[in-house]
């Protein structure tokens, strides 16, 4: 027999019981519904979390002062103030792999604007860090290499700290007092959001690392170094250059380094392989109904090879071969399964969509997963198709012609 | 012509349930040439319809020998007789066995698509030509429940014909029907008989038997009357007279 006629008369049969065709395919079509909901939103929680570390920076690299122990007494990670300008300008010169590197020097203060003052953040950093950290400006520009090695008073100001100090109007070109020191605003960044954590990226004032040093906290050691590198996989072979290149400097060896190198992509797998853990979880649970779609199949199957023994027994008598009732129903549950995927699909792509309407979460439903379901529906009706489809398939003809 | 259709020698059947054995067909020597119409009568119980059974090679004897259209099938495995039923037959049965909620045209069609021959055939035009020859021409797109009995026995005649098949066997054919519906379905085997198929019908009823040329009589599995129709009727005839 033709597949093309196999597939006619499936459809013919699957067209005849409507009705009882659609609550069958119901169980897989919530299933695969539900497997698509769930992992759109897992998909979509990662999505998220690679985005709020690329927010951070991009193939951003951390270089902190390393934990060190004092008489057998264990200090803290940044304890020591062992890193120099130095240390950076080494880096910058001798590093092949570093495309951007900036020091970040912290303090806070009170900043004062001309209608009013705010407690903020003072980063002094390089140039560079409008690379690394992939911050453009919303208005004026990022201070330039001359600014840093001049040391001039000149300051960017984030959204919130641009929003308290001149809620209607641009800052730019405008000057705000920190501490003692009069800054010329030269930009305003753009808005960043919340950290992972939870903090306000934007409550900071960017000024030269320099002009930090020497205005404002008067030290020499730096808390942070920020590199990064122009590819993403350059960041293993950059950060064991900067090891190198720190522990020549340093004269430390590996295994006693006064310094840690670290990245984001550390960060970023850790975070995402929670994710998928949850997608997995979520995912595995969701089966679970499309296995009950399954076996919803096999019971609906059952039923129909009893109710068309009488059909079963005339095609015998006319020369069918079991295998060909074998196929016709295996055929007839493998439709089901994939009509019903298809269906479920449907409506698991609208319910992701959905879901993030009304919680505000980002859902994802990728093309793989879709055809995954497809072909899972697909395959589970098949394999709860095969018992029926055995049991009509071995029925004797002259029995199944005298069945009522 | 006149070639041998069926050949059955000392063929047998005995079912066995538990300990119990039951010999439904003890031994039937039956021999039908082709162009034959023969009627197989007996009460039930007779074992006609086992060797209904047997014949259609729907089930195989337990021992004997049975030659259809000059080929060996006892002994046959499953497929290989579907294969027999497929091309060598055509079944008529008391309750029509059309397919439910199918056309006409559908199931005339039926057979030709389990036929696993390597042939390029119009399977449509046969079985549309096969409607017309039982005069149903008109009616190819019905549905098996639109029809009356006769006409939904009419369709299950054209299913056995459109195959070509060396022997149509038509078990109580008129079991279903009334006594004018079942003298127009007579006729029309008299015709298909006249046109040179060989047919081998299964009734209990005298009164069908009578349209058939020879009667085979069962009983307790057995033939005990193998005799040419004294007083054939013509259908068409009875027809005219019931109008």
């Amino acid at each position: 027999m033709k597949t093309k006629t196999l597939f006619k008369i499936a459809g013919q049969s699957i067209q005849k019981n409507k009705m009882r065709a659609a609550l069958t395919m119901l169980g897989i079509i919530i299933g695969v519904a539900a497997v698509i909901v769930m992992v759109a939103v897992g998909y979509g929680a990662r999505s998220r979390i690679r985005a709020q570390i690329n927010n951070l920076g991009t193939n951003m690299i951390v270089i902190t002062p390393g934990a060190q122990q004092q008489a057998g007494v264990s200090q803290g990670a940044q304890a020591f103030a062992n890193l120099k300008v130095d240390d950076v300008d080494k880096i910058r010169r001798e590093s092949q792999y570093v495309s951007a590197v900036s020091p970040v020097v912290v303090s806070r203060q009170q900043v004062l604007g001309p209608e009013g003052n705010w407690r903020t953040m003072i980063q002094g950093v390089d140039s560079d860090y409008q690379t690394i950290r992939n911050w453009d400006t919303q208005t004026g520009a990022f201070f330039s290499e001359d600014d840093v090695r001049g040391g001039r008073t000149v300051a960017l100001l984030g959204q919130t700290v641009a929003n308290q100090l001149f809620p209607n109007a641009d800052p730019t070109g405008q000057t705000v007092q920190v501490g003692r020191v009069p800054f010329t605003v030269v930009g305003e960044l753009t808005a960043k959001g919340q950290t992972a954590s939870g903090s306000d990226s934007d409550d900071v004032i960017l000024i030269p690392y320099t002009t930090a040093m020497s205005r404002l906290s008067g030290r020499e050691f730096i808390p942070q170094i920020l590199a990064s590198t122009s590819a993403e996989q350059d960041i293993p072979a950059a950060q064991s250059e900067i090891t190198s290149i720190l522990e020549e400097s340093h004269g430390t060896t590996p295994g006693n380094d006064d310094f840690t190198v670290r990245n984001q992509t550390d960060l970023a797998q850790a975070a995402e392989s929670s994710t998928q853990v949850m997608t997995l979880l979520m995912a595995s649970i969701a089966s679970i109904s499309l296995l009950v779609g399954g076996i919803g199949i096999m019971n609906i199957m059952l039923v129909s090879v009893t109710e068309r023994t009488r059909e079963i027994g005339i095609r015998l008598a006319i020369g069918a071969r079991g295998g060909d009732v074998l196929t016709q129903f295996l055929v007839e549950s493998l439709v089901m399964g994939i009509a019903g995927g298809l269906v479920g699909l449907l409506a698991g792509v609208l319910g992701a969509k959905l879901v993030g309407h009304f919680t505000g979460w980002e859902t994802v439903v990728s093309p793989l997963i879709m055809l995954i379901s497809i072909g899972f529906s697909g395959a589970v009706g098949v394999f709860f198709g095969y018992y029926p489809a055995r049991k009509a398939a071995a029925l004797n003809p002259i029995e199944a012609l005298r069945y009522e | 012509m006149n070639g041998m259709i069926i050949e059955t020698e000392g063929i047998t059947k005995t079912y066995v349930s538990g300990t119990n054995e039951v010999q439904a067909v003890r031994g039937i020597d039956l021999t039908v040439r082709q162009g034959e119409f023969v009627a197989i009568m007996g009460t039930s119980g007779s074992g006609k319809s086992t060797l209904m059974n047997l014949l259609g090679c729907l089930d195989t004897p337990t021992t004997g020998s049975y030659r259809l259209d000059g080929v060996r099938v006892d002994g046959l495995g499953k497929n290989e007789l579907a294969a027999i039923r497929n091309q060598k037959l055509g079944f008529v049965f008391q309750g029509f066995n059309l397919l439910p909620r199918t056309s006409a045209l559908e199931n005339v069609e039926l057979p030709l698509l389990y036929d696993r021959r390597p042939v390029k055939r119009d399977t449509r035009a046969l079985a549309a030509a096969a409607l017309e020859r039982v005069g149903l021409g008109e009616r190819l797109d019905h549905q098996s429940s639109e029809l009356s009995g006769g006409q939904q026995q009419r369709v299950a005649i054209a299913r056995a014909l459109v195959t070509s098949p060396a022997l149509v066997l038509a078990d109580e054919p008129t079991g279903n029907l009334d006594t004018r519906t079942s003298m127009e379905v007579m006729k029309l085997f008299q015709e298909l008989n006249d046109q040179g198929i060989t047919i081998v019908l299964v009734t209990h009823e005298p009164d069908i038997a009578a349209y058939a040329k020879r009667i085979v009589e069962v009983r307790d599995g057995r033939i005990r009357r193998d005799e040419p129709v004294a007083g054939r009727r013509c259908a068409a005839l009875d027809l005219q007279e019931a109008a």
